[in-house]
């Protein structure tokens, strides 16, 4: 699909700069400028065909849905499978968690959209095209709805209501089925397409200079760093490589799109792809900003529950992955 | 009548990019109405918003999750 872009890297990188084939510089640079325009080109692609299916498909009408159907268990899939398309936004999170507690969703269900949604959006599913190909990025994408169900089921078993703070199970004791209708902003496509480029925009703009420093962190570690590195370390005959990687990737949150390219490399030179995808979950899906944010609807008690069980879930799946690829 | 407008929103960088659209309109244009930015988020609550920022006019919610053009919010504040 990118052959095109490859013969313009390397014509720009070996005739118009007139480096040589096989050095570590002109390689690390043709892997910089291929991945860089590549990346863009399919996060702008991916995020704007986002943009659109969420603009005729809001949180609300998600929560409206949600909330008026007895779906006999396969709700807990739902909610993961519309956080896939909801874009989410972390000072969004306690709104849109007492908006679903209000609307008498189970708490299970909530946390499967909560979990799946920064896991599995536009940015990710964009840079996993990019970097590891559509063959990965549907597995990345279907356990990340399953790590999602799998966890929002077992947290709903727990039983956690009397772990939320007061104020919300205040909120939750006057919970009703839906009382509120959804008027949707009725728009024609091209009074939306404007609103929507500019979203993609915005989005590109803020993760641009992480990318960058990633893929350039990653290129000098693509010309430098020798084939197979890695193997002897953090091989997949190392049982603790999984959850060291998950533990040190849970409190990092910012720098996803620059780790992203890094973690590519890493795997080109020798770690198993389920430590490395432990790894990303970790790092995309949970984060210190938003254990701080969901304080103010939770004791510590309930999001150490809820980072727990996510870690574990998110273990298993590296062992998984580890094991079937 | 002056309008009431408020925007909902913790301080996350949209609902910055939204104070600062609505408040050109309204200096630019000379809109007749006054500003308020909600950040309480028990307050934020009482509207019964899912995605911050949410623009509100006259207690009416008008925009929400998104960060609107010039235009749109003229046109709002105009009707």
């Amino acid at each position: 699909m990118f052959d095109w872009l490859q013969h313009i890297t390397n014509w720009l990188v070996y005739d118009v700069m007139s480096l040589s084939k096989g050095e570590h510089l002109s390689e690390a640079l043709n892997f910089f400028i291929y991945d860089a325009i590549k990346i863009l080109i399919l996060l702008f692609v991916v995020i704007f065909f986002m943009g659109i299916v969420n603009s005729y498909f809001p949180i609300d009408k998600v929560k409206n849905y949600l909330s008026r159907n007895k779906l006999y268990g396969l709700e807990y899939l739902m909610a993961s499978l519309f956080g896939i398309v909801i874009p989410f936004c972390s000072c969004s999170s306690v709104p849109l968690f007492i908006g679903f507690v209000r609307g008498g969703i189970p708490l299970g269900v909530t946390l499967a959209f909560l979990i799946t949604s920064p896991l599995v959006n536009e940015v990710a599913i964009g840079l996993f095209i990019g970097l590891f190909g559509l063959k990965t990025t549907v597995i990345y994408v279907v356990s990340g709805v399953l790590l999602g169900t799998i966890s929002g089921i077992i947290l709903q078993q727990l039983k956690l209501e009397s772990y939320l703070t007061p104020w919300v199970q205040k909120v939750l004791a006057n919970a009703q089925k839906e009382q509120d209708t959804f008027i949707a902003e009725k728009q024609t496509i091209s009074k939306r397409l404007p609103a929507i480029w500019k979203e993609v925009k915005s989005i590109i703009k803020g993760i641009i200079p992480y990318l960058l420093v990633g893929i350039a962190v990653g290129g000098l570690m693509h010309g430098y760093i020798p084939e197979g590195f890695f193997e002897n370390y953090m091989g997949k005959d190392n049982l603790f490589a999984v959850p060291m990687a998950t533990i040190l990737a849970v409190p990092m949150y910012t720098n996803a799109s620059g780790i992203l390219p890094v973690v590519q490399v890493l795997i080109d030179k020798g770690i198993p792809l389920g430590t490395a995808i432990a790894f990303m979950m970790g790092v995309v899906g949970l984060s210190l900003p938003e254990a701080m944010l969901l304080k103010k609807v939770m004791t510590f008690r309930l999001i150490a529950i809820f980072f727990g069980v996510v870690t574990i879930c998110i273990m298993i799946s590296g062992y998984m992955f580890n094991l079937i690829l | 009548m002056p309008k009431t407008i408020k925007i909902l929103g913790t301080g996350c960088s949209k609902c910055q990019s939204m104070m600062k659209v609505v408040t050109d309109v309204v200096t630019q244009y000379h809109v007749d109405a006054t500003i308020e930015k909600v950040e309480d988020m028990m307050k934020i609550m009482e509207f019964n918003v899912l995605v911050t920022p949410a623009l509100v006019i006259d207690d009416i919610i008008t925009i929400k999750g998104r960060v609107p053009s010039k235009e749109e919010v003229l046109a709002l504040l105009n009707t």
